[in-house]
């Protein structure tokens, strides 16, 4: 993944076509996360605390299950809890992952102004490099699911990095490899669609849940992390989950109109100034030569 | 009322107290410190700048506080200087005769005071935007720690101080055009804080009548 730079396109004095060209499937990777067989066991937030080296988190009890209200900046991924209750009165217990859902239009990096403090690899992963951050939090503004978190003594944003330094040895992120009921997938974007909707379908069909669906916002152009719901028309339940995310209009303001009509403001008064300087020139030459009016 | 203790020698009048004058370059430096690094925010092809001034995280650190000096300052200069700010009949005429203020016809314009209209303008529009750039720059400053729920306080502070800041630049152009190169004088007024009679009479003569109780030209 993180080596395709290195596979092979052309060979010198080679009979033939090049061995494996065009043969890679596509490069994109993708979790999936499968919200119907999740039981909530935290296995995922113990394996990415390990693996990424992070201190203990100190707990928060909110009268649910859930680790903590929302992650922090050492602590990436966390179930959220809900307990909701069905019109016909059922109660329904419903769990996600939640963590940076690498999106393929970020708004973090669309609000970072710090050069190469965050970057999209072709894989689609984005990732915070914190030795560019500069502590400004206008990522924390440009993120549509509250993910990047500050470390308020280092002043350095952090979140998800999607174990970048595993999924370039070809391994599996550490959430994935611990989830011990399957529900957590890891593969190519497009493996991951065809099997969740397959799973979707499954629920529709004999599991009597008419809006299964799968969860990967266009808003955002799709995401790296794909949700299997077990009612899609309804993501809001599964802790805030927000049903048609996009960068904020705001940012986008920000960055684009705002951003080229102020360089053109500026631009525009310089060189306005600078021709009336050379039409009218000062009003009086010197200071010795002021001379006043009618006198 | 006149007030000849403000003529100084060498036919020269007091324009700027020393008070004046540091409380001007307080807000100057701050401001120049603002202006580079919000730059440097503002547009990656800027971002040069911070690099320049010591890196991006001590830029980040430090425009918050140059930001509390310089608003500071300028509420200072609102103690100072309101009640001479406010507009009055001239000013109204003045406004009227801009295009011959623009073509340095200057035998056109109406009386000015201490103050003329641009001057005034120029203090009230820093007032208000340095009001907004405050509390759109400490929103931004604690960006990290408002919670979730109160998101569209970033979102308003991030599209609300640029624009406060871009029409301070429109301002501070022109003010940097008017003092340094088109009314030669006024730079060294803010400096060493007296204009010849001449200029007093020339681009203030209210002022000037004020002063020196007469409205007959400097001899």
């Amino acid at each position: 993944m993180s080596q395709a730079t290195l596979r092979i396109q052309k060979i010198s004095g080679h009979a033939g076509s090049v061995p494996g060209l065009d043969t890679q499937r596509q490069e994109l990777v993708c979790k999936l996360v499968d919200t119907t067989t999740c039981i909530g066991c935290k296995a995922c937030e113990v394996a990415c605390v390990e693996w990424n080296d992070m201190p203990f988190s100190p707990t928060v009890f909110g009268n649910t299950y859930q680790t903590m209200p929302e992650t922090r900046w050492n602590y990436w991924n966390l179930i959220l809890f809900n307990e909701h209750e069905r019109e016909d009165g059922s109660l329904q217990w419903l769990m996600r992952k939640h963590q940076c859902m690498h999106c393929a239009e970020p708004g973090c990096l669309q609000a970072c102004p710090s050069d190469g403090a965050i970057v999209q690899y072709t894989n689609g992963v984005v990732d915070f490099q914190q030795d560019h951050c500069i502590g400004c939090g206008y990522c924390i503004t440009g993120c549509p699911f509250n993910i990047p978190k500050l470390n308020s003594v280092t002043k350095r944003v952090y979140k998800c990095s999607l174990c970048t330094d595993r999924v370039s040895e070809g391994l599996e992120p550490a959430c994935i490899k611990s989830c011990p009921t399957g529900c957590l997938h890891f593969g190519t974007k497009d493996d991951m669609k065809d099997l969740a909707e397959q799973r979707a379908k499954q629920l529709q069909d004999h599991y009597g849940f008419a809006n299964a669906g799968v969860y990967d916002p266009p808003g955002v152009g799709g995401t790296g992390v794909i949700y299997v719901l077990h009612d899609a028309t309804k993501p809001e339940l599964y802790g805030g989950l927000p049903s048609n995310p996009s960068i904020p209009l705001s940012v986008k303001l920000w960055k684009h109109p705002l951003k080229w009509l102020g360089n053109l403001a500026i631009a525009g008064g310089l060189i306005g100034l600078f021709v009336h300087f050379l039409r009218y020139g000062p009003k009086a030459r010197e200071e010795e030569d002021i001379r006043p009016l009618g006198g | 009322m006149t007030h000849p203790e403000q003529i100084v020698p060498h036919g020269h009048v007091l324009r700027y107290t020393l008070h004046e004058r540091l409380t001007h370059w307080v807000a100057a430096g701050s401001y120049l410190y603002l202006l580079a690094t919000g730059l440097a925010f503002w547009s990656p092809w800027l971002f040069w700048i911070a690099v320049v001034l010591g890196g991006g995280q001590v830029s980040r650190m430090l425009h918050p506080w140059a930001g509390l000096i310089f608003t500071a300052s300028v509420f200072y200069m609102f103690l100072m200087w309101s009640k001479q700010m406010e507009f009055t009949e001239v000013d109204r005429a003045w406004w009227k005769s801009l295009h011959f203020y623009i073509t340095n016809q200057d035998d056109k314009m109406p009386p000015a005071g201490r103050y003329n209209a641009g001057q005034k303008l120029l203090f009230w529009t820093f007032f208000l935007a340095g009001i907004i750039l405050l509390l759109s720059g400490l929103v931004l400053w604690f960006s990290a720690s408002l919670p979730w729920s109160w998101r569209w306080l970033r979102y308003t502070a991030v599209l609300v101080h640029p624009i406060a800041a871009l029409v301070t630049i429109g301002n501070f152009m022109i003010h940097i055009y008017m003092g340094v190169f088109a009314e030669r004088g006024a730079f060294g007024s803010v400096i060493r804080g007296d204009v010849s009679m001449a200029f007093a009479k020339r681009y203030h003569p209210g002022w000037y009548e004020e002063i020196v109780g007469s409205s007959e030209p400097p001899k």
